[in-house]
C-alpha cells in the first residue's frame, strides 16, 4: 500500500499484457560466432524476479547445454569491435545510446567501439517488450554484469598470456596493463582466434554509479548523423526487390463484417494481387495508386452494429462497470467512513479523462517477405517478440521460421505493442510471392490502431482542522491502475479500479492510467488544500512521508520560485506531483487566462524528476522536456471523437496536438540519486503536468476543471 | 503506362512514369527511392514530406508531381555537399535536436527554406515558421535553439 514499491506488476486490464509467451532462442551457439566472427562471448542470465517478470523461459540453444533465461549478451571480436544484443526497441527514447554507455562504461572501451544489435528475433535475446519504462531498470544491469564478465575474461586470458597473477591486472580503454611491468595487451589481440563462450556468474560485482566514466556522460544519438541526413531507413522507407505497396480494405465502423463482396473489376487489373480471406480485403500493386484503385473498385456490403459516441461516454463506462471485483484491483485500508465522520472538511467530486491518440509521426508500417516458408518481417513494434508470436499464430508456422526486425522506430508512446500492419503485409506477401509493405496512412492510424483508454475516477475525502489527511476513497473506472495508490499518508482509504465496458479498442499510452490517476487525485489535493487555507506545496508536504517525493516537490518549486505572487490579471500557478515505476515528479505550471475570450496559455512549466543514478543528463532532459510537452496535448486539447463506430477527428487538421506556440518555457531539474538504481524515465514526467496546469487555472479563475482535456475550446466553453 | 515526367532534384534530371496527379511525396519515395523525405498525414498538416521547390518549403504531399516539373526541387538528401553537412544539418546534430527523429528531415528543410528568407530571426519569428511541422516527441525547444545556431553558422559562413 506504501506505493513506493517498484515491482513491475502488468496492469492485470491491458489486453496486450494477458499473453503469456513461451519462447525458444533459435540461434546456436555455432551460428552465433559464425554470424559474428570469432571472439568472446558472454551471456547475461536472469536472475532476480524483476527481470524474470518480463522474460519468458528460454529453452536452450537447441542440443546445447546454455543458460536459461538468457537475457542480454555481447561479443568481443578479433578487431576489438564490441557487439552487445538486446531485444528492446528504439524508439526516440535514445536506448541505444544509454545502453551502449552502460557497456563501454563497464567494459572499459571507448564508447565508439559499441555496437547495439536490437530488436531483431532471430539474432537478440528473448524480450518481453520495450514498455512499462523497463529497459534502464532491468535491461542496464544485465549488460553490466555482461560486460563485467567478459572484462574478466580478458584479464584472465592476459594474465595466462604473460603468465602473472590476474589480480593486479589493469584495464582502460580497450586493453589490459600489468602495472608491474608497464606492458599492455589489446582486447583485439586477446580475443584473436578464439571462440569463447561464457555464461555469467551468478554474481558479478559492478561498477558502482560514482566511478562511471562513460555512463553519466551527455554523450550524443548513436548514428545521428543518418538522421540529419535522411539516410536512415524507418520501416515505410526500406524497399526490398521486386516489392509490392499494399493497402486493406476497411470497414466502414468498427465491428462492421463483410456480408457480400465483388471484385471483379479489381481482378481484371493487371499487375494487382487481390486478397480475400474472411473480412480481411486487400490489394497489392507495383505503386500504392493501384493498389488503392483497386480496393475503390471492389463492391463490398457490410453489415454494420450499432455503438456509442462520445457524447455519452462517461456515463456508458459507469453504467457498464463490472459488478465483481477481485482483490487484485481493490485495496483497503482502516475505515473510510469513521475517517470521514470525523473530518472536518469533506469533499466530494468526479473526474474524467478522454480517449486520446498516441499519433506517432510514423504510422503503423510493415514489410513483410516469404521464401521457403520462411517469413522475415520488418515492423515499427515496441514487442518484436510478441508480433513474431501473433504471425507465427495467424499463419499456422513455427516460431522459429519467423523472424520479426524493427529497425529504429519514428516513436510509439505505448502506441504500438501489436503487429497489425505486419499480418496485414505478411498476408499479401504471401498471396503475391513478392515482398510487400503495407504503410497506413493517418487516417488509418487515427482510427484502427488503439486508444489511450478513456476513465472516470470518483474521489471522496476528509480532512483534519490542521489539513492532515483522514480519509481517502477513489475509484476509477476503465483508465487503470497505474499509480492508482495515494502516495500520500491516510489511515482510511479505499481504492478500487472497476473493469467496464470500453468502446474503442485501448491499450498502453505513455504512462498509463497514471496520467488520470495523477490528474484526479492531484487536482482534488489543490481544492483540500484551498478548503484548508494552507498553501498546496506545505499541504502536500504535510501529508507526506516520503522523502524522495517531498525532494522533488521542494526541487520543483525552488526553481519554480513558489510561491509566486500574481503580477497580472488572468495569472495563476500551479502544482502537482507523485510516483510511478521507480521515478518521482513534480510539475510547476503557470497559466495566462484572457478571460475576455477564455484562451488559456501555458507560460512557464518547471518539472523536477528523480529516478536514481543517471545514465545520460542530455538524454534524460529530452525524455523530461518532450513528455511535458506531450503532456500539454492530453491536458488541453486532445480527445478522440467518435459515433456510431466511426473516428470523427481522425486527422490532424482536426485533432490538436502541441505545436511550437503552444510550448512553454520548459525546465528540467534533474535529480541525480548516485546511491539508487536508474530506474526508467520515458513515462512518469508525462503525469504531473495536466493537475498542475488544472490547478494553476484554478488560481487564475477560481473554475476547477475535472475533465481532460480541460480547454478544447477555451476556457468559456470549459466553464458552460 | 503514364507519360513520363521530368523533374529536377538535387540539381539532376530525373524521370518519372506516373500518373501526373500523383503527390510529389510519392514520386519522390516511391519512384525515386529519395526516402529521406516522411510520410506524415498526407494533408499538409504535419510537414514530414517538406522540401524546397524554386527554394521555398513546399508541403510535397499535397503538390502534384505534374506541378514540380521544371521547377528545382532540393529534398534532404540534397543538402550535404561533398561530405559536408548544410549548416542546419550540422546544428541540429550539434543540438541534438531529434528523438525520434520522424520530423527532421521536414524540420530542417522547413528551416532551410525559411533562413533563405529571412536570415536573423527571432524566436518567434522561428516558432512561426515552423508552426506547420510536428513533433511528437516534445523537441521544440531544441529545434529551435538549432535553428538560430545554423542562422549564427551561416551569417559567420556568409553561406
Amino acid at each position: 500500500m506504501s506505493g513506493s514499491s517498484v515491482k513491475f506488476v502488468p496492469e492485470p486490464e491491458r489486453y496486450e499484457f494477458t499473453a503469456g509467451p513461451m519462447h525458444h532462442f533459435e540461434l546456436a551457439r555455432r551460428d552465433f560466432f559464425k554470424f559474428l566472427g570469432a571472439g568472446i562471448a558472454v551471456f547475461a542470465v536472469a536472475k532476480d524476479t524483476l527481470a524474470s517478470q518480463e522474460t519468458a523461459p528460454t529453452q536452450g540453444f537447441h542440443q546445447e547445454e546454455l543458460p536459461k533465461d538468457i537475457t542480454a549478451w555481447l561479443h568481443i571480436g578479433e578487431d576489438g569491435n564490441v557487439t552487445a544484443f538486446t531485444g528492446k526497441v528504439e524508439i526516440g527514447q535514445n536506448i541505444r545510446t544509454s545502453l551502449a554507455q552502460t557497456v563501454a562504461d563497464e567494459l572499459h572501451v571507448p564508447f565508439e567501439s559499441v555496437t547495439m544489435v536490437t530488436a531483431d528475433t532471430a539474432l537478440t535475446p528473448f524480450d518481453f517488450g520495450t514498455v512499462g519504462s523497463r529497459s534502464m531498470p532491468t535491461m542496464s544491469p544485465q549488460l553490466r554484469r555482461a560486460a563485467a564478465a567478459a572484462r574478466d575474461l580478458l584479464v584472465g586470458a592476459a594474465a595466462k598470456e604473460w603468465n602473472v597473477a590476474a589480480e593486479g591486472l589493469t584495464t582502460a580503454d580497450g586493453k589490459v596493463t600489468d602495472p608491474a611491468t608497464g606492458r599492455s595487451i589489446r582486447y583485439a589481440e586477446l580475443a584473436r582466434g578464439k571462440t569463447l563462450a561464457q555464461n555469467l556468474p551468478a554474481e558479478d560485482p559492478v561498477t558502482p554509479p560514482d566511478q562511471w566514466t562513460i555512463a553519466g556522460k551527455s554523450i550524443p544519438k548513436k548514428d545521428a548523423r543518418a538522421f540529419v541526413t535522411g539516410n536512415h531507413q524507418y520501416t515505410p522507407d526500406l524497399r526490398r526487390p521486386g516489392m509490392l505497396y499494399g493497402k486493406v480494405l476497411r470497414p466502414p465502423s468498427f465491428g462492421a463484417t463483410l456480408n457480400s463482396y465483388d471484385a471483379k473489376a479489381a481482378l481484371a487489373m493487371s499487375g494487382v494481387v487481390i486478397v480475400r480471406d474472411g473480412d480481411f480485403v486487400g490489394a497489392a500493386a507495383g505503386n500504392e495508386r493501384d493498389a488503392v484503385k483497386a480496393l475503390e473498385s471492389i463492391h463490398a456490403e457490410w453489415k454494420e452494429v450499432p455503438q456509442t459516441s462520445s457524447k455519452e461516454l462517461f456515463a456508458y463506462l459507469k453504467k457498464n462497470a463490472s459488478a465483481k471485483s477481485d482483490e487484485r484491483s481493490r485495496r483497503v485500508k482502516g475505515s473510510v467512513e469513521d475517517g470521514l465522520a470525523t473530518a472536518a472538511h469533506r469533499l466530494d467530486a468526479t473526474y474524467t479523462v478522454a480517449f486520446i491518440a498516441h499519433a506517432p509521426l510514423e504510422p503503423r508500417a510493415a514489410v513483410a517477405e516469404w521464401s521457403d516458408g520462411k517469413l522475415t518481417v520488418w515492423t515499427g513494434s515496441q514487442r518484436p517478440f510478441a508480433v513474431r508470436d501473433e504471425l507465427a499464430s495467424v499463419f499456422h508456422v513455427s516460431e522459429s521460421d519467423v523472424r520479426v526486425i524493427v529497425p529504429d522506430t519514428g516513436a510509439a508512446y505505448g502506441g504500438k505493442h501489436t503487429g497489425d500492419a505486419a499480418l496485414e503485409a505478411a498476408r499479401l506477401a504471401r498471396a503475391a510471392g513478392r515482398p510487400v509493405q503495407v504503410a497506413w496512412t493517418r487516417e488509418e492510424e487515427f482510427t484502427w490502431a488503439y486508444f489511450r483508454p478513456a476513465g472516470v475516477m470518483e474521489i471522496k475525502s476528509g480532512i483534519a482542522a490542521d489539513g492532515a489527511l483522514t480519509a481517502w476513497e477513489f475509484h476509477n473506472y476503465n483508465s487503470g491502475m497505474s499509480a492508482i495508490d495515494t502516495p500520500y499518508v491516510v489511515p482510511n482509504q479505499h481504492i478500487q479500479f472497476h473493469s467496464t465496458q470500453c468502446p474503442l479498442r485501448s491499450g498502453s499510452y505513455r504512462g498509463l492510467a497514471a496520467t488520470a490517476n495523477f490528474f484526479a487525485r492531484e487536482s482534488h489535493m489543490d481544492d483540500l488544500a484551498h478548503a484548508a487555507q494552507i498553501d498546496p506545496l506545505q499541504f502536500r508536504l504535510k501529508n507526506l512521508s516520503d522523502t524522495r517525493l517531498q525532494a522533488v516537490f521542494e526541487a520543483a518549486a525552488k526553481s519554480f520560485g513558489w510561491p509566486r505572487k500574481k503580477t497580472q490579471d488572468g495569472q495563476g500557478f500551479g502544482i502537482a506531483g507523485g510516483h510511478e515505476k521507480g521515478g518521482y515528479v513534480a510539475t510547476c505550471a503557470e497559466v495566462s487566462v484572457d478571460h475576455a475570450s477564455g484562451a488559456v496559455r501555458v507560460v512557464r512549466m518547471t518539472t523536477a524528476f528523480e529516478c536514481g543514478a543517471i545514465v545520460n543528463p542530455d538524454g534524460l532532459r529530452h525524455q523530461v522536456v518532450g513528455a511535458n510537452i506531450q503532456a500539454l496535448g492530453g491536458a488541453l486539447f486532445e480527445s478522440i471523437e467518435f459515433e456510431n463506430g466511426r473516428i470523427t477527428n481522425p486527422r490532424f487538421s482536426r485533432y490538436r496536438v502541441p505545436r511550437f506556440r503552444d510550448v512553454p518555457e520548459i525546465e528540467a531539474v534533474l535529480l541525480d540519486r548516485k546511491d539508487l538504481p536508474s530506474a526508467g524515465a520515458g513515462e512518469t514526467p508525462i503525469m504531473a503536468v495536466a493537475p498542475a496546469i488544472g490547478n494553476a487555472i484554478f488560481q487564475a479563475t477560481g473554475t476547477r476543471l475535472r475533465g481532460l482535456p480541460m480547454v478544447p475550446n477555451g476556457l468559456n466553453t470549459a466553464r458552460s | 503506362m503514364a507519360k513520363p515526367i521530368e523533374l529536377e532534384i538535387n540539381g539532376k534530371r530525373h524521370t518519372v512514369h506516373c500518373d501526373p496527379e500523383t503527390p510529389l511525396l510519392t514520386a519522390l519515395r516511391d519512384e525515386l527511392g529519395l526516402t529521406g523525405t516522411k510520410y506524415g498525414c498526407g494533408e499538409g498538416q504535419c510537414g514530414a514530406c517538406t522540401v524546397l521547390i524554386g527554394g521555398a518549403p513546399r508541403r510535397s504531399c499535397q503538390i502534384p508531381v505534374s506541378a514540380a516539373a521544371s521547377k528545382p526541387i532540393t529534398t534532404v538528401e540534397g543538402l550535404e555537399q561533398d561530405g559536408h553537412l548544410h549548416p542546419v544539418q550540422q546544428a541540429f546534430l550539434d543540438a541534438g535536436a531529434f528523438q525520434c527523429a520522424y520530423c527532421t528531415s521536414g524540420m530542417i528543410m522547413s528551416s532551410v527554406g525559411f533562413l533563405k528568407a529571412n536570415p536573423h530571426p527571432t524566436s518567434s519569428e522561428i516558432v512561426q515558421a515552423l508552426q506547420g511541422n510536428i513533433c511528437r516527441c516534445g523537441t521544440h525547444p531544441r529545434i529551435i535553439d538549432a535553428v538560430h545556431q545554423a542562422a549564427k553558422s551561416m551569417q559567420e559562413r556568409g553561406r
